[in-house]
């Protein structure tokens, strides 16, 4: 194929579209809904990077892809260059190309998007990280760089830990991971659906890091099986990237009748135990006929995707502003419509209504309507004085959000945290303990994967310059 | 992997287990718990650590078999695997010299008390341990509770072992007697037992602790699914028990919590049971 388009070829290929499965079977399935570009689509679709000089798109990838580079490649068919770039500069492109906001990052600064749509750069990270787990034959073994003699603790084995575990690994020291539940991945398991995420991904990306050399070890809690304080006796640096744990619960009557789950509680039975999804899981979840999802982020959109392939004739967010104001990426919120899930917005809840038995009936209800804009920029929303209403429901979810787990920080009153519990550190991860630094949801609160991922890699940076200086 | 070193049938459906987890076994006080995965696909299973040997690096653990996911657990053999045991979980008992105290225990929850009970004995309490269970076969632990207890009472519902009736009643005895009345009571066991305790302590304001097990899944406090009311407060068992003060505990709320997934246990049970 072609490479040497002019600027005006390059303008007039439009951008491409992702194959998706039905949307009324995939509502019944948890096979992913994306499928993926195949060569012929990718290679065209990177035909339309125009390789600008500037490289924006690279300012807006918190952990610095060199897009244009492997988009280059991709668009004369260097399926093996590209590969090398991407994993060079990403842990995960595999997942990364699945989750990431890529329409708030590197997309939204292409200069193709002035005018017209951006180039598919997350379309094109996935389908250069499928291809290299495909065909990882056709790439020379990443050698294994001389060990350093450094020995460094990971806690935990989500976003920010694996990243900061293969940066540290390619620069020679010896990495160990202490994960606390029973798998690897964590929240990229236990959070994040198989059908937006596929485990199998997960599994391949983690083998990755352990041809590295990346020891992991699952059943082990910092902060309860071991401490910070032996962690910090026995390696000469940990990275903490254990995550926001921690549900913010909804604080209105009737959150204790059965029926009732936190979007972490209804996710890890899915998705860490498999219930409802394979026969062999012996854990069991409340499947729901009506199921209402509180919230408006992509952890709500997660939820009431995944009670519809649990098999809910209704499946509805409620909102309390707008869908305009829902903080959820627009393809996920997209794709839930395609899906039949309703959305019920501007709409507050009051309270859980339960039968004589203590089980869910409904969701007591108030409508909403936009006032003044607060805080976060968004317009606030106020109750409309006399609009309760009860909206039917057997099973309601809770995707307000997480805060910090304090097992790990409630053991060390040394490591400084903020007013909510938060790990506090520097823009490089660094915490108030010399060698321990921080990143991911730990330090931020609820963020994004990308985010975590950035986290780890500048930490892993800052890391290597500590090792250097003791 | 986890080895089972040991397993021994104390009672029926009531195993001892003893297995290979050194750094649990370090780490462990008494009143955590671990969440024990018998192999790929198998519930996650909150379990209280009966007692540790540090040296040796082992833990035991109390096991009754009363669903699908715990069957699994005791049918494994000594030499056999655990696939996962994660802990230790949840706060340790405070353990302080109150002089006497009462350590009733219900059922399987003996098991459960034990570890307490023996903390508190080392700690230089008076302890007063009642046992109870339906009939004589449901009542364990006897000879090891009396190993350190000042007075080991036993009641059967039948009356096929110790007093016929219910563990109240020797508590009310005790109670009503300044020289025995405890100054605290530690009470774990059924729900309706712990509940009862509870009333019986409420007019003379005797601290009572009880240990709750409410359903969990990770045990880490990340998915909130063992919450319990107490007070007006909804806390985490697995984080901020699995103790309470059993004055404050909704136990109508945890009775009713537990019954959640009643179905999908029954479903379990068939073809299982003979």
């Amino acid at each position: 194929m072609l490479n040497n388009l002019s600027a005006k070829e390059r303008l007039g290929i439009e951008r491409v579209k992702m194959p998706e499965q039905d949307a009324i079977a995939r509502s019944r399935n948890f096979a992913e809904v994306n499928l993926g570009l195949t060569l012929e689509q990718a290679m065209r679709e990177a035909q339309r990077c125009l390789a600008c000089k500037s490289r924006p798109c690279v300012a807006g990838c918190p952990v610095e892809v060199a897009i244009p580079e492997f988009v280059t490649a991709l668009a004369a068919g260097e399926l093996t260059v590209a590969a090398r770039i991407l994993m060079g500069d990403n842990a995960l492109p595999a997942v990364c190309g699945r989750v990431c906001p890529q329409e708030v990052q590197c997309e939204a600064k292409c200069v193709r998007g002035a005018r017209g749509l951006p180039v598919a750069i997350g379309y094109l990270e996935r389908f250069v990280a499928d291809w290299a787990m495909a065909n990882a034959e056709d790439l020379a073994v990443e050698s294994r760089p001389v060990p350093t003699g450094k020995q460094i603790a990971v806690v935990g084995c989500g976003p920010a830990g694996l990243t900061a575990a293969g940066e540290l690994a390619r620069r020679g020291h010896e990495v160990r991971i202490f994960e606390a539940l029973h798998d690897t991945g964590g929240v990229l398991r236990y959070g994040i659906p198989e059908f937006r995420l596929p485990k199998a991904i997960i599994d391949a990306e983690v083998a990755r890091l352990s041809r590295l050399g990346v020891d992991i070890e699952c059943n082990v809690i910092i902060g309860k099986t071991l401490t910070l304080g032996q962690l910090r006796e026995q390696f000469d640096a940990v990275f903490i990237g254990n995550g926001a744990g921690l549900p913010v619960m909804l604080g209105i009557p009737g959150e204790n009748l059965k029926g009732v789950y936190s979007a972490n509680e209804y996710l890890t039975r899915v998705n860490l135990m498999g219930a409802g999804q394979f026969a062999e899981s012996a854990t069991p979840i409340l499947r729901g006929r009506n199921v209402a999802v509180i919230g408006g982020g992509n952890t709500a959109m997660d939820c009431v995707r995944t009670a519809r392939r649990l098999g809910a004739e209704r499946a509805m967010i409620v909102y309390r502003r707008g869908e305009s104001e829902m903080p959820a990426r627009v393809e996920e919120i997209h794709h839930a419509k395609e899906e039949g899930v309703e959305f019920v917005m501007l709409t507050a809840p009051l309270a859980v209504l339960g039968d004589t038995q203590g089980w869910v009936r409904a969701l007591a209800c108030q409508a909403m309507e936009l006032g003044e804009p607060d805080a976060s920029g968004r317009r606030r929303p106020v109750p409309v004085s006399g609009s309760a209403f009860e909206l039917p429901a057997d099973v309601v979810i809770n995707a307000l959000g997480t805060r910090a787990n304090p097992l790990l920080t409630a053991t060390e009153p040394d490591l400084k945290l903020n007013r909510w519990g938060n790990i506090e550190s520097d823009a490089q991860g660094a915490t108030s303990l010399p060698g321990v630094f921080a990143g991911g949801d730990i330090v931020r609160g609820g963020a994004t994967v990308i985010l975590a991922m950035g986290d780890g890699k500048r930490a892993a940076a800052a890391m290597e310059a500590y090792l250097g200086q003791v | 992997m986890f080895e089972v070193l040991e397993n021994e049938t104390l009672a029926p459906a009531l195993h001892r287990m003893v297995l290979r987890a050194p750094r649990i076994a370090a780490a462990r006080r008494p009143g955590q718990f671990v969440i024990v995965r018998r192999a790929e696909g198998a519930e996650r299973i909150p379990l209280t650590i009966g007692d540790a040997d540090e040296a040796a690096g082992t833990l035991t653990l109390f096991v009754q078999a009363i669903g699908a996911g715990t069957r699994d657990i005791v049918a494994v053999p000594p030499g056999g695997c655990l696939r996962d045991v994660a802990g230790p979980l949840g706060q340790p008992t405070h353990i302080e010299n109150w002089g006497r105290v009462t350590c009733v225990g219900g059922g399987v929850g003996t098991a459960v008390l034990y570890p307490l009970a023996k903390a508190l004995a080392a700690a230089g309490n008076r302890v007063t341990t009642i046992i109870g269970g339906r009939s004589a076969p449901l009542v364990i632990l006897e000879k090891e509770l009396a190993d350190f207890s000042a007075e080991v009472r036993v009641t059967t519902e039948d009356g096929s072992r110790g007093r016929q009736g219910f563990v109240t009643h020797e508590l009310t005895e005790l109670m009503a007697d300044s020289a025995t009345c405890p100054r605290a009571v530690f009470a774990i066991g059924p729900v309706p037992m712990m509940r009862a305790v509870a009333e019986l302590t409420r007019p003379t304001a005797i601290p009572t602790l009880v240990s709750l097990n409410p359903i969990m899944i990770d045990g880490t406090g990340m998915c909130g699914g063992c919450r319990v009311m107490i007070g007006s407060e909804a806390r985490f068992a697995c984080v901020d028990g699995p103790e309470f003060d059993g004055h404050q505990v909704d136990f109508q709320s945890l009775a009713d919590r537990l019954t959640m997934y009643r179905d999908h246990e029954a479903q379990c049970r068939v073809g299982l049971q003979p």
